[in-house]
């Protein structure tokens, strides 16, 4: 497999009526890397995740996981094939405890019908163990931060901080070779982003997932990413690594373009 | 957060000294409000004709019937709402008093002023030509056959004297408040429950009991209202006695807040405890319910029957819309399917095609088929959201009448003439189901009742379950996480389906015909308030709306207990929905994850919090964003 990329993506476009939201954009993630997405607002990252996971169609371009298109599928096949991803505007299963959220995230990984739970056959009953089992392992990652009391809580009682670690969780529950963090440390605060952080390396270096992640607060990106993209409108404007791309004056320019509209 | 619930809560009955308003502090633009909103709704409730209808009904002999209940009800409810007061964390609790039931005795008679006005005007004036409703009974009540002056005056002062009985409950405890609620409302009930109560000692042989309780005129006698009364108040104040001595022992109270680290051993031992609670619960419940139809007269079993076919309906649209959240408003479809499969199968007076099948014959080809139109109708509207959805499931539901209805399929159903002669059911030669025995219908609908209840609890724990309410939660985010959102709801619609056509096959069976009018839009809709109303999601509230909408109101079809409703019955279904959506829309009994949603007085407490924030930033006060809600 070495010789083929984890995730490579070429030519990609993304238009949304007249709005060119991807540009021509070629991406590669190898087995193993943490690469972070960067860009001003509206560059287009989130869209580019969206594209991955399937959400919205490429207008043109390719898109291959481990060597096979994932063009034209349903999400939910994307997902089986390895790809999870959170949210940047979290998106819980609210009224569903936590429990239930990363339980339900292991759908595509069970096999049980419906006959099996009206019976109560043994593989539904291995099988729901196994799920709850696997569950609380995923929620075991932050601590006991998701753990004891919490398992039976609705996901919308969480504090934001934890709504974010959830996310995370249910993410992991599916089972991927490759997650997708659309901004994983948005609104916490300094010392949860750096714990946080901490425990996106640890999902790399104890778990061997491979890490893709969009992320405004640049210590983070220069903490843990291998690699770094820049997006403006939709186009890759810079690669390399942190000190490489931090330097470049097309993206200095960019950064400030954006501040000087901006606020 | 706050904390709710039964502990006695020192909000309201803190006497501050400081805190106590004058007796004419009032509110008055809001009792003003209240005062008008009242008025309309007691002309309404005058005018569409219940006080008189409901006039023979009596409740407790010789003084109250149902027709003047339906015009003390609302001052009541209104003038307490009227007192409601939400003490937000931060605030200042005023200490409750003279003050409120002022405020209540204000609303109250402001509002039935409107009465006043009503009968006045009626005898001033002829307005009787566009209220229909209007009749000389009316104005009877209204004026309690005396004169015009009494009626005008006697109406304010009963409206200040029940308004000023709503906003004195503020004053007393929440205990006490609940307690009076409590004890009136089971009054109410024996007296509406008069025919059951009387059918059950009948079949108990304590006649005694009855004869007792109700005098010639179907209401309690004084003296056995007062015994109920009181009975009520024992048993409640047994409960709270029963509670505190718990809280006390420090069992209940580590119910509440769930497991602190050092507690775990003590909390499993109460979860234990009140699991097998539960258990013998749920035992003596299923006890119940298979002897008691032995001892019911065939009015009750009639009843429950029909009870029992609406547990059907709402347990399988609970799978569609509960569980899965998907709106369908026309799930009187599948009704429809196992009705006529059923009736085209067994009757021998089905017109084209009649192998009069054996009725478990047919009702396995009737579940075949709904779970056929349950993909066929299912398949378009699957990709559709929201409203779109709603309103094709509504066309779809006609259109199966339509077409049953049909010149074109009349050859094969009859058209309105519907199909008839359909035999009853037999059990395997043991027993016959016949209509005409209503007890043996009540054992067979309870019998899927049963199967019912089994699946949605089996399926509601399990891989497609959870993918239902992850459908239902964010239909997007389901998708990416794995869920194949397409066959989920497929086969909510195709197992809520199988579950309609149940009900179905045993309306056929129990009626001995079909026709086509049998199966309208406002089955749909009556349905889905059935579970709205006691609660999306939740198979015991779903159970319960069904037993007291269908047991008290009546189906769409069917009479209920309250035969006088009759005519009010889809006005009724209405208020309720509105009601419920607007202040409980988690329904009679909450899916315990529904329950913890955000109610309206969290929002109102944090929205709170921040504008107090707010101002503390523009003084200059704190900094830094106050976050509510838990600690990490
Ligand atoms: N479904 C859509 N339909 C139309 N336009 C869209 C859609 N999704 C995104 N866009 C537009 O595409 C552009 C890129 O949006 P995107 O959300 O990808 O930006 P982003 O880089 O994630 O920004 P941010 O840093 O604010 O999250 C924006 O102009 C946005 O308005
Ligand atoms: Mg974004």
């Amino acid at each position: 497999m070495s010789s083929v990329p984890m995730l490579e993506i070429t030519g990609l476009h993304v238009v949304f009526g007249g709005l060119h939201a991807i540009n021509d954009l070629d991406f590669t993630v190898d087995e193993g890397e943490i690469v972070a997405v960067i860009g001003p607002n509206g560059a287009g990252k989130t869209t580019f995740f969206n594209a991955i996971s399937g959400m919205v169609k490429p207008t043109e371009g390719q898109i291959a996981f481990e060597g096979r298109s994932l063009l034209g599928l349903d999400p939910n096949k994307i997902t089986s094939r390895g790809i999870a991803r959170t949210f940047q505007n979290v998106r819980l299963f609210a009224n569903m405890t936590v429990l239930e959220n990363v339980m339900v995230s292991q759908h595509c990984r069970t096999g049980q019908r419906m006959v099996d739970a009206l019976l109560q056959t043994r593989r539904f009953r291995t099988e729901e163990e196994q799920v709850r089992a696997r569950g609380k392992e995923v929620l075991g990652f932050f601590g006991t931060r998701l753990t004891g009391y919490r398992f039976d809580q609705p996901a919308s009682v969480l504090s934001y901080a934890n709504r974010r670690r959830l996310e995370i969780a249910r993410a992991m529950a599916t089972s991927p070779k490759l997650i997708l963090l659309d901004e994983p440390v948005a609104g916490m605060n300094p010392v949860e982003s750096a714990e946080l952080t901490g425990l996106i390396g640890k999902l790399r270096d104890e778990m061997g997932y491979t890490i893709v992640l969009i992320e405004h607060d640049m210590s983070v990106v220069r903490d843990i990413s291998d690699r770094v993209v820049v997006l403006d409108h939709g186009e890759a404007i810079a690669r390399g690594t942190y000190a490489e791309v931090s330097a470049n004056p097309q993206v200095i320019e960019a950064y400030l373009g954006q501040s000087a509209k901006g606020s | 957060m706050t904390v709710t619930g039964d502990f006695p809560t020192t909000q309201g009955t803190s006497a501050d000294a400081a805190s106590r308003r004058r007796l004419l502090d009032q509110d008055w633009q809001k009792l003003v409000r209240a005062g008008g909103i009242l008025a309309l709704g007691q002309v309404f409730i005058a005018l569409s004709g219940m006080p008189v209808n409901f006039d023979r009904r009596l409740l407790i002999d010789p003084i109250l019937s149902l027709g003047y209940l339906s015009l003390i009800w609302l001052p009541l409810v209104v003038s307490y709402w009227v007192g409601r007061e939400q003490v937000l964390e931060g605030m200042t609790a005023y200490a409750r008093g003279g003050r409120d039931v002022l405020a209540g005795a204000i609303a109250g008679a402001l509002g039935n002023a409107g009465l006043t006005l009503l009968v006045v005007g009626i005898t001033h004036f002829d307005i009787r030509d566009p209220l229909v409703n209007w009749s000389p009974q009316l104005l009877a009540i209204l004026h309690f056959e005396e004169s015009v002056w009494l009626g005008a005056v006697i109406w304010p002062v009963i409206g200040a004297a029940t308004g000023a009985l709503g906003g004195g409950m503020h004053c007393a405890s929440t205990r006490i408040t609940r307690t009076a609620v409590i004890a009136g409302l089971t009054v109410f009930g024996a007296a509406v429950l008069e025919s059951v109560i009387t059918d059950l000692s009948q079949g108990f042989h304590i006649e005694a009991v009855s004869d007792w309780l109700y005098g010639p005129k179907r209401g309690l006698t004084y003296p056995a209202a007062i015994v109920v009364a009181v009975a009520a108040i024992a048993v409640m104040a047994g409960i709270w006695a029963y509670r505190d001595s718990a809280m006390r022992a420090g069992l209940v109270g580590s119910r509440q807040s769930p497991a602190a680290p050092g507690e775990s051993d003590r909390s499993r031992t109460v979860w234990r405890r009140f699991i097998s609670r539960r258990l013998l619960g749920y035992a003596l419940v299923i006890a119940a319910v298979v002897v008691l139809p032995l001892f019911l007269g065939r009015l009750t079993n009639e009843l429950l029957a029909n009870v029992g076919l609406f547990i059907l309906l709402a347990l399988g649209l609970n799978i569609i819309v509960g569980l899965a959240g998907i709106l369908d408003l026309g799930y009187v479809a599948f009704f429809a399917v196992g009705g006529y499969s059923v009736a085209v199968l067994t009757s021998p007076g089905s017109p084209r095609f009649s192998p009069e099948m054996p009725w478990f014959g047919a009702l396995f080809i009737a579940m075949l088929l709904a779970g056929l139109v349950g993909l066929f109708i299912g398949a378009p509207v699957i990709r559709m959201r929201g409203d779109y959805l709603a309103v094709v499931t509504l066309g779809f539901g006609e259109i199966i009448r339509i077409l049953l209805l049909s010149d074109w399929l009349s050859g094969t159903f009859n058209g309105a003439q519907g199909i008839t002669n359909i035999p009853g059911v037999e059990v395997f030669g043991l027993a016959t189901v016949r209509g005409f025995e209503p007890r043996s219908v009540l054992y067979l609908v309870l019998f899927f009742c049963a199967i019912a209840i089994y699946v949605s609890w089996r399926l509601e724990n399990s891989r497609i379950g959870r993918a239902w309410m992850a459908v239902r939660e964010d239909e997007t985010v389901a998708e990416v996480m794995g869920v194949d959102t397409v066959s989920a709801k497929l086969m909510a619609f195709v197992t809520g389906a199988v579950l309609g056509s149940f009900s179905g096959a045993i309306l056929s069976a129990k009626v001995g015909s079909v026709f086509p009018h049998s199966f309208a839009i406002i089955v749909s809709i009556v349905i889905l308030v059935v579970v709205i109303f006691g609660g999306m999601g939740n198979i015991p509230g779903v159970i319960a709306g069904a037993v007291v909408l269908i047991g008290v109101l009546g189906g769409p079809n069917q009479p209920g207990l309250l035969q006088e409703f009759a005519e009010y019955k889809i006005l009724i279904y209405g208020a309720l929905l509105v009601w419920m959506m607007l202040q409980r829309s988690e329904g009679l009994i909450p899916s315990v994850r529904r329950a913890q949603e955000l109610h309206i007085d969290e929002m109102n407490q944090d929205a709170w919090l921040r504008a107090q924030a707010e101002a503390d930033d523009a003084t200059g006060g704190g900094g830094g964003n106050s976050s509510v809600g838990e600690q990490p």
